[in-house]
């Protein structure tokens, strides 16, 4: 099936070129790096981990969020998802793919990354993440490809693959879990040390993952005229909807264990990300940014007339893609180092090598995207 | 054969990238190495005692070996001392043992590993002797 | 030859694995060339079921815990980088960023302007090692908690775990920032963590750790579990606290006010 990758539209050859163009400028600061190590970065001896980490956060809930769809397609039956569902376990692959890389361009020594698996240590959280990460990375690869495989030759998926599909559900909550474990189980860093951190990575991930989803679908379907369906794209609307709901109301819990409590060390990370501390607060205007633009979404979500008009609904998304990124793919890395463990302020912003060894990433994972969803619409349209 | 152009045009281009070390290093044969073992420490030791903690062939064979047993050893375990099998005992440490007699790394350890082309990370950490080039040292002394 | 191929890519795949998989059991399976039974500690060693550290705070100076900061920096190559990148493993504090959960703003002049010597608190429960992914930290027998540079990948997840800020990363190439090298003690790399590491190198060759030989007797070095120990007489004596003892890492570290 791969082979439907290699011919396209002229502007699909273009896409393609620009993202091996951003990939090859990236690779060359992902260079500099390597010979000079991670000094290039923002990071500092208080700020340990920056841009790098938080985008492997974020994008760790992106490949979550496939099971948004897989759990009504597989438990609940809702044959509305059909069309829709491989995208769903393709985006997946390229999320886990970016969160992988993530990884390992933050690691100080990547060549001695297999020591992970030379000495495992099941006492730590990033020995299971690496567990995790990749069993969920074969699972959609499997899942995904012999599903796309058997709907091409007209025959049913082997018996084999549903068990996987179960699993994968499981899974996709597990990798979520085990990511916030790495932060919620952390003493000393108040803004990690909470209990409904995990429960807050899911809520914030089945909203953004399958917001960014529909937002991408959406656009296929404008350039290819591949259709998921109305009912599809109004289900995973309100899905969306729930979930920010849950995700904003987790965020509040949040704030009035802080502030109700009057405890210093769980207040001050969110009194630096509002209103700034000690003279610092590069972040408060993206997280006000952030507030607003939660709440915008929602106010444009949650009435169904609004929510049912697509161009209101793209900018409600976008708003929201917005907000989630800025709370979890920035500010909850950054806020858990500051103020640090002396209560002084450091503060991180990340420089123009790190962000292009971040666009590098970005763009694999768009090639990888790219170049699945490419064969998923193929063999789509061809049994069509 | 279908495509039988396509197919020789790879082959060709995969044998080549396979055979890249072969070709590549045509006419550069590299001069047998000869490491030194004529360092000032060890020539003031009497000739009986110039000995390394184990037989030269051993050492040969299996020096990165016994480093890695000796860096776990070392750091991993606290054990700092190691009898050899004549019973001699010598204090584990690559800095203040190995090289207090080997201090000619040039001629000693990278003598034989820039022939064999390995690039062991020792000396990123570990300091590695101050060598002076023999010749311009007995210069210096003699101007100064 | 009845073989398709499908089955011919059964059987590469299957012997490649193999090979792969086959040579690297034999390189286990191989006897090491150095017995277990030929290595065993220094007899000059100093040993303790628990080793742990007194601060006097009453006898230190600026001046004392320069000289302290400087031996150790000195004996250990560790950088002087300057910058928000610096690796240190001493320095010091004021009382409000070394006990931030104190809260006085009320106390005493002589406590408020005092330096406080900062280092690895060697806890009984360390985070850092809990969350180390390669065993690169890890604790020893005797109590320290020890850093073994050759493993560690740089995933920094130590230093979001240490609530003492006592670990530093090397985000670039530490040898330029060495002024002068310690020839029997190695430099670092850059892209691993470091941290103090009670001077395991000089206990094993029966010497105090560096500050505390230094210190003029401020700084107090000893067995927590024996109860005659100096240690443990300084801290039956007098008042100690410790940093953060409510996040129950149990820090090995005490501080005499």
């Amino acid at each position: 099936m791969l082979e439907k990758a290699l011919y396209g539209s002229k502007g699909y050859y273009v896409w393609i070129l620009l993202l091996l163009g951003i990939i090859g400028l990236g690779s060359i600061a992902y260079y500099t790096q390597l010979t000079q190590g991670l000094k290039i970065t923002g990071m500092s001896r208080d700020v340990s981990w920056g841009f790098y980490i938080a985008q492997f956060t974020y994008l760790v809930g992106v490949a979550a969020s496939a099971v948004m769809l897989v759990l009504p397609y597989y438990f609940h039956h809702y044959k509305a998802f059909s069309k829709m569902i491989i995208l769903g376990e393709f985006m997946a692959i390229a999320a886990v793919s970016m969160c992988m890389l993530f990884i390992v361009v933050d690691l100080g020594q990547p060549q001695r990354l297999l020591n992970v698996i030379l000495h495992p240590t099941p006492n730590s959280i990033l020995f299971w993440d690496m567990v995790v990460l990749n069993g969920y990375l074969f699972l959609n690869i499997v899942i995904g490809w012999t599903t796309l495989q058997a709907e091409r030759k007209g025959v049913t998926p082997a018996s084999w693959v549903k068990p996987l599909v179960y699993l994968s559900v499981i899974w996709a909550f597990s990798i979520h879990t085990v990511t916030a474990f790495l932060y919620a189980g952390i003493p000393g860093r108040h803004y990690w040390l909470t209990a409904i951190l995990a429960a807050r990575f899911l809520a914030s991930a089945f909203c953004s993952g399958p917001a960014i989803l529909l937002l991408l679908a959406l656009l296929l379907r404008r350039l290819t005229k591949y259709d998921p369906g109305k009912e599809a794209i109004q289900s995973l609307a309100k899905i969306i909807t729930y979930a920010m709901c849950v995700n904003v109301f987790f965020f509040g819990l949040e704030l009035f264990t802080a502030f109700y409590s009057n405890i210093p060390g769980h207040m001050h990370p969110f009194i630096y990300l509002f209103y700034g501390m000690e003279g610092h607060g590069a972040l408060v205007p993206f997280m006000w940014a952030a507030a607003v633009m939660a709440i915008g979404c929602l106010v444009l979500l949650i009435p169904s007339a609004w929510r049912d008009n697509e161009n209101i609904m793209i900018v409600a998304l976008l708003m929201l893609v917005g907000a989630t990124w800025i709370d979890k793919g920035l500010a909850l890395l950054v806020a858990g180092f500051i103020p640090n463990m002396f209560d002084k302020v450091t503060e991180y912003a990340p420089t123009i090598p790190e962000l292009a060894i971040a666009m590098m990433v970005y763009a694999i994972g768009a090639l990888i995207l790219t170049v699945l969803w490419k064969v998923a619409v193929s063999v789509k349209k061809e049994i069509a | 054969m279908y495509d039988g152009g396509k197919i020789i045009t790879g082959l060709v281009v995969f044998i080549g990238l396979v055979t890249f070390p072969l070709w590549s290093n045509v006419g550069k044969a590299a001069k047998k190495p000869d490491p030194k073992i004529d360092t000032p420490v060890i020539q003031q030791l009497p000739e009986k005692e110039r000995k390394c903690i184990e037989p030269k062939a051993l050492m040969q064979a299996e020096h990165m070996k016994i480093l890695n047993d000796w860096r776990d050893a070392v750091v991993r375990d606290g054990n700092r001392i190691y009898v050899s099998s004549s019973g001699k005992s010598f204090n584990m440490s690559l800095q203040k043992e190995c090289m207090n007699c080997h201090s000619n790394k040039k001629k000693f350890c990278d003598e034989c590993h820039n022939y064999a082309d390995v690039k062991p990370y020792c000396w990123t950490c570990h300091i590695e002797p101050k060598e002076k080039e023999k010749v311009a040292w007995a210069s210096i002394e003699e101007n100064s | 030859m009845g073989i398709n191929r499908r089955e011919f890519l059964k059987i590469a795949g299957i012997s490649a694995v193999a090979g792969l998989g086959g040579t690297s059991a034999i390189d286990l399976l191989r006897r090491a060339p150095v017995e277990a039974s030929q290595v065993s500690p220094n007899p000059k060693a100093l040993t303790a079921k628990r080793w742990a550290m007194v601060v006097d705070t009453r006898k230190l100076t600026e001046a004392d815990c320069k000289r302290m900061i400087e031996a150790c920096h000195r004996i250990h190559n560790v950088p002087d980088i300057g910058t928000k990148q610096e690796v240190k493993w001493i320095w010091t504090e004021e009382y409000k960023h070394a006990f931030p959960d104190d809260m006085n703003e009320f106390v005493s002049d002589e406590v408020k302007h005092k330096p406080f010597l900062m280092l690895c608190n060697h806890c009984d429960q360390p985070a850092c090692v809990r969350v180390c992914p390669t065993k690169a930290t890890y604790k020893r027998a005797d109590g320290i908690v020890m850093m073994d540079m050759h493993r560690c990948i740089g995933c920094r997840f130590c230093m979001a775990a240490c609530p003492f800020g006592a670990r530093s990363f090397n985000f670039g190439d530490p040898r330029p920032y060495v002024k002068e090298e310690n020839p029997k003690y190695p430099t670092r790399m850059r892209g691993v963590v470091e941290k103090c590491t009670f001077c395991t190198e000089r206990l094993a060759e029966g010497l105090m750790p560096a500050c505390v030989e230094v210190s003029n007797g401020a700084l107090i070095f000893g067995d927590l579990d024996d109860p005659n120990s100096e240690v443990r007489q300084a801290l039956r004596s007098n008042y100690s606290i410790r940093r953060k003892p409510n996040l129950g890492t149990q820090p090995c570290v005490y501080y005499i006010v």
